[in-house]
């Protein structure tokens, strides 16, 4: 193999001429970063309202969240992606569309948006079995109390869901910061695309890579010790967690 | 508003459809197949006694599935020709087309999330079977390939059968390297002729379809293949 291995890339000046590699990397770390945690913010209330309306009585609510969580599942991120940049500032109206496209971080926003409703679904499928995960029992006792079926999901079924589906969650979070990665192909300059950028620039392909390698494992070591902690302290006694697996999907 | 030109799909389908879901889901199931393959002996390697075994296989599955696949993309295409150089002995890296780049990188990346599927199906065998077929004298690939991977398989059917259907829109992403897959295809021609909006909601249009489909049918088959217990 002649390759030209050089480490200190990181530490020479990056062109777009702010600072080192290794600034250009820790910016890309911080936009994963803020584009992540915002949709995953999204994608929690919406999910768990699209997850709470699949359970409910009313067959046709349930029917409407079912197909919102198809058709987000089932057309690929980047096609999402693309709807949602290059086609929904069309669809709307002119001054709205415009608006859109002059946005001063457009990418960003979109990328958020694409990435909260993609995943809400798999949130909302998270959430429903979740409050399926409950013994009958207590949404009877919530009604046999007086309480009306919004109350008991609120006081009762749903405080149960949120603390029995924390880790799946937990990987929905991880998969929500990879997920970012898409963003790239609309222009959003988050790790992986300044990891692609400092191997065109520099020709040092595989330094770039793997440091990108090492803060998505570093973040991603992070989080799971963090969920953890979080996970033990909400953790209902006496319940057997993990009680729904998330085999398949990424 | 603007005024649709659907025109451009029935110029353009016969392209799209021979050209791009053809690579599609041409990468698909070899991915598949080698994916299930590689993940079923990651798995074994996984669940072994051997610690070195075991550790090799579990840190190789939390690697990869702690990178984002665009970023594992990026790194097996600059990867994979110095690995040939390296395997053939070649002073130089060698070429390698893009089929087969994006394969090796689908094969690898999808290995690691069978293997979950496949350590799942594994330990879902209740172990008193592998000691009965240890007692009947049988040695240890013996006991997996008749005893344990067959119903293994047959509880994962379902979910690897969802996980191909992830790994189908998953295959999308090429588009990073420019190659012509199904969006590859759709985005060149949309950009050719200035027809972006109506080529990626028919290409939403045909992915939503077949994946619906396809997991409406494992839905079914799920079942069907379900061991009454």
């Amino acid at each position: 193999m002649n390759y030209n291995w050089n480490w200190r890339i990181f530490w020479e000046p990056s062109p777009d001429g702010v600072g080192t590699y290794l600034d250009t990397l820790w910016s890309g770390l911080l936009w994963t970063m803020a584009t992540a945690l915002t949709a995953w913010v999204m994608a929690l209330i919406i999910g768990a309202i699209i997850g709470t309306i699949r359970t409910m009585p009313n067959r046709w609510a349930a029917l409407l969240a079912n197909a919102y969580v198809e058709l987000f599942r089932n057309i690929p991120l980047l096609v999402q992606m693309f709807l949602w940049y290059f086609v929904m500032p069309e669809l709307v109206p002119n001054a709205v569309g415009g608006w859109l496209k002059s946005l001063p971080n457009a990418s960003f926003v979109t990328a958020v948006i694409c990435l909260g409703f993609f995943t809400s679904s798999r949130v909302a499928v998270q959430i429903s079995a979740g409050i399926h995960a409950l013994p009958r029992g207590q949404k009877m006792a919530g009604t046999a109390l007086g309480l009306t079926l919004p109350q008991t999901y609120r006081y009762v079924l749903l405080p149960m869901a949120f603390r029995i589906v924390m880790p799946p969650l937990t990987s929905e979070f991880l998969n929500i910061i990879k997920n970012s990665s898409v963003a790239l192909t609309i222009g959003l300059m988050e790790l992986t695309a300044r990891a692609r950028s400092m191997q065109e620039f520099s020709f040092q392909v595989f330094e770039a890579f793997t440091a990108a390698t090492i803060i998505y494992i570093v973040v991603n070591i992070f989080v799971v010790n963090m969920m953890r902690l979080l996970e033990k302290k909400i953790a209902i006694p006496g319940f057997i967690t993990s009680g729904t697996t998330s085999a398949g999907g990424h | 508003m603007i005024n649709f030109d659907f025109n451009v799909i029935e110029r353009s389908w016969v392209y799209l459809f021979q050209t791009g879901m053809a690579f599609t889901l041409q990468l698909t199931a070899y991915a598949m197949i080698g994916g299930i393959l590689i993940g079923t002996l990651l798995a074994m390697m996984r669940l072994s006694s051997i610690k070195p075994i075991s550790l090799a296989a579990t840190s190789y599955v939390n690697l990869i599935r702690s990178m984002p696949l665009v970023l594992v993309i990026f790194w097996f295409y600059f990867l994979v020709p110095y690995i040939g150089a390296w395997v053939i002995g070649a002073k130089e890296p060698i070429k390698v087309g893009a089929f087969s780049s994006s394969l090796i990188t689908f094969i690898l990346f999808e290995a690691a999330y069978y293997c979950e599927i496949m350590r799942a199906g594994i330990q879902s065998i209740p172990r008193g079977q592998v000691w009965a077929g240890y007692a009947l004298g049988m040695n240890y690939w013996q006991t997996m390939g008749n005893i344990v991977l067959p119903q293994a398989f047959r509880n994962m059917i379902p979910v690897l059968l969802t996980q191909t259907i992830v790994l189908f829109q998953d295959v999308s992403l090429v588009y990073v390297l420019s190659i012509t897959d199904f969006v590859g295809a759709a985005s060149k021609v949309a950009q050719r002729d200035g027809r972006l909006i109506e080529m990626y909601l028919f290409v939403a249009l045909v992915y939503f379809v077949m994946c619906f489909g396809l997991s409406l049918l494992v839905k079914q088959l799920q079942k069907k293949v379900a061991i009454i217990r």
